[in-house]
């Protein structure tokens, strides 16, 4: 016993050193698992604080080009009103709809929050964003959902504190999305590279698909988080991958990252039940 | 200033420089990420008992962690640093008791060449560490030797910098040993 606490004694440095390693490295690598309960909820309020405050600083010296973004946005939006169409054929018939459901009335399925950016990265492998909008605003807690800026996506909500969130940046490593081409409509995996953070990979698409440099390239309909057609950049780059059948495409992001101001975080209202119908056949796999 | 008010500064205005500059600054290459705030465990005094040394690294690392959402990361490769130090310090050292006739490394208490080759291994282990970590997540190996040796030419430049922007004046004291 007493050989024991000498040499606890004698090595007490070395094992402190071996203690904190692997306090770090057990936060390090059990982060996707549990960063929800003891990383975000205290911690993520004081570090939102504190980028609060230096956001409101810097978000003078951007607000040229988020005012541009807005804007661009709203000229989009402005030209779907529907009393800025005519109709095109006044000849048409009117036929009863005979069916109960009012297929009139749409169901909303993406509902909009808007959540201002108080301090995100683009100089890492693994970006985050944290949004000044949490619990305590309306953004329901335990689910991933879809964040986009008024350019394209963005990212995806990692975890939702009182009044803060965290949001995993599109330039993540562990980010992928489901992409098509505006044209084709062939699909793929968007995933970034970690080496420019103004360009994104997009990989399987055929060689059958005609792309041209400048195309767009949007969210797919079989994306979780996303409603089809929002922004994720335009081809900048072909490269013929002559190992397989598959173009990689480089894309130029949709979103300026590095003057990111204000997302929007959509809330799925139909998650719980499309969950409720795929998971029977997830866990068959 | 007492050593304690100076360092608690210290360690904010690392934290802060690092978190709301540095990283701040558009990446010249994805190679390239210049670390300046371990520089604040290298400054701390020469008598700070190891223990506490690697228990406020720690606390130092893992409050950088938080801002940039990467936990343990920069906590690990900051104890790891602390470690060493006493180690490198030992070696280089250019006369007994040098260590106690100062009050913590500088250009002044070490010498020019001396000081820098401490920081050097400093850097470069702290560097490696740091991007081992990644590595093991993602990455090649010319992802690890790169990243690893482009991040310490432009830390030390940094660091360089510091050094003569912020000369330290380091009083020398006769009556302790």
């Amino acid at each position: 016993m007493r050989n024991i606490f000498l040499f606890i004694r004698k090595f007490s440095n070395f094992l402190l050193f071996l203690v904190l390693q692997i306090i770090a490295l057990y936060f390090l690598f059990t982060y996707n698992k549990f960063h929800q309960a003891i990383f975000m909820n205290t911690a993520g309020e004081l570090t939102g604080r504190v980028s609060e405050r230096y956001n409101n600083v810097e978000y003078y010296f951007r607000l040229k080009q988020t005012n541009e973004a807005l804007s661009k946005q709203n000229e989009h939006l402005l030209n779907l009103l529907r009393q800025d169409y005519e109709g095109a054929d006044t000849a048409a018939r009117y036929i009863t709809d005979s069916l109960k459901v009012d297929s009139l009335v749409k169901v909303q399925r993406f509902r909009y929050y808007d959540a201002k950016v108080v301090s995100s990265f683009v100089s890492m492998q693994n970006n985050y964003i944290t949004i000044h909008r949490g619990a305590n605003q309306g953004l329901p807690r335990n689910k991933e959902w879809g964040v986009v800026s008024p350019e394209g996506i963005a990212g995806r909500v990692v975890s939702v504190g009182d009044n803060f969130s965290i949001v995993m940046s599109v330039l993540n490593r562990q980010f992928k999305v489901n992409s098509m081409l505006k044209k084709g409509g062939e699909t793929g995996p968007v995933s970034w590279d970690g080496d420019n953070p103004q360009y994104l990979r997009l990989a399987n698409i055929p060689k059958s698909a005609k792309v041209a440099k400048g195309d767009t390239v949007l969210t797919s309909n079989v994306s979780d988080i996303y409603p089809p057609g929002i922004m994720v950049g335009t081809i900048a780059e072909i490269v013929d991958d002559k190992s397989s059948n598959f173009y990689i495409l480089k894309l130029k992001t949709a979103t300026n990252f590095s003057a990111l101001q204000y997302v929007y975080v959509l809330e799925d209202l139909q998650r719980e039940e499309r969950e409720k119908l795929e998971d029977p056949y997830k866990k068959g796999k | 200033m007492s050593t304690l008010v100076k360092n608690t500064l210290r360690f904010i205005l690392f934290i802060l420089v690092q978190v709301f500059v540095l990283q701040q600054v558009p990446p010249l290459h994805r190679f390239i990420t210049p670390y300046v705030y371990f520089l604040f465990v290298i400054w701390l005094p020469f008598n700070t008992p190891r223990g506490w040394l690697m228990i406020i690294s720690f606390v130092f690392g893992l409050l950088l962690d938080y801002f940039l959402k990467t936990p343990g990361l920069h906590a690990a490769a900051c104890v790891l640093v602390a470690y060493v130090r006493p180690f490198v310090i030992g070696l280089l050292i250019r006369q007994e008791g040098d260590d106690q006739n100062y009050a913590s490394p500088s250009i002044v208490s070490m010498g020019w060449a001396p000081y820098f080759t401490l920081v050097l291994i400093l850097t470069l282990l702290h560097n490696s560490y740091l991007v081992f970590l990644e590595w093991m997540q993602f990455g090649t190996f010319w992802f690890f030797l790169g990243k690893v040796l482009a991040t310490t030419g432009v830390s030390l430049l940094l660091i360089l910098i510091t050094e003569l922007l912020f000369f330290r004046k380091e009083k020398f004291r006769t009556n302790t040993v």
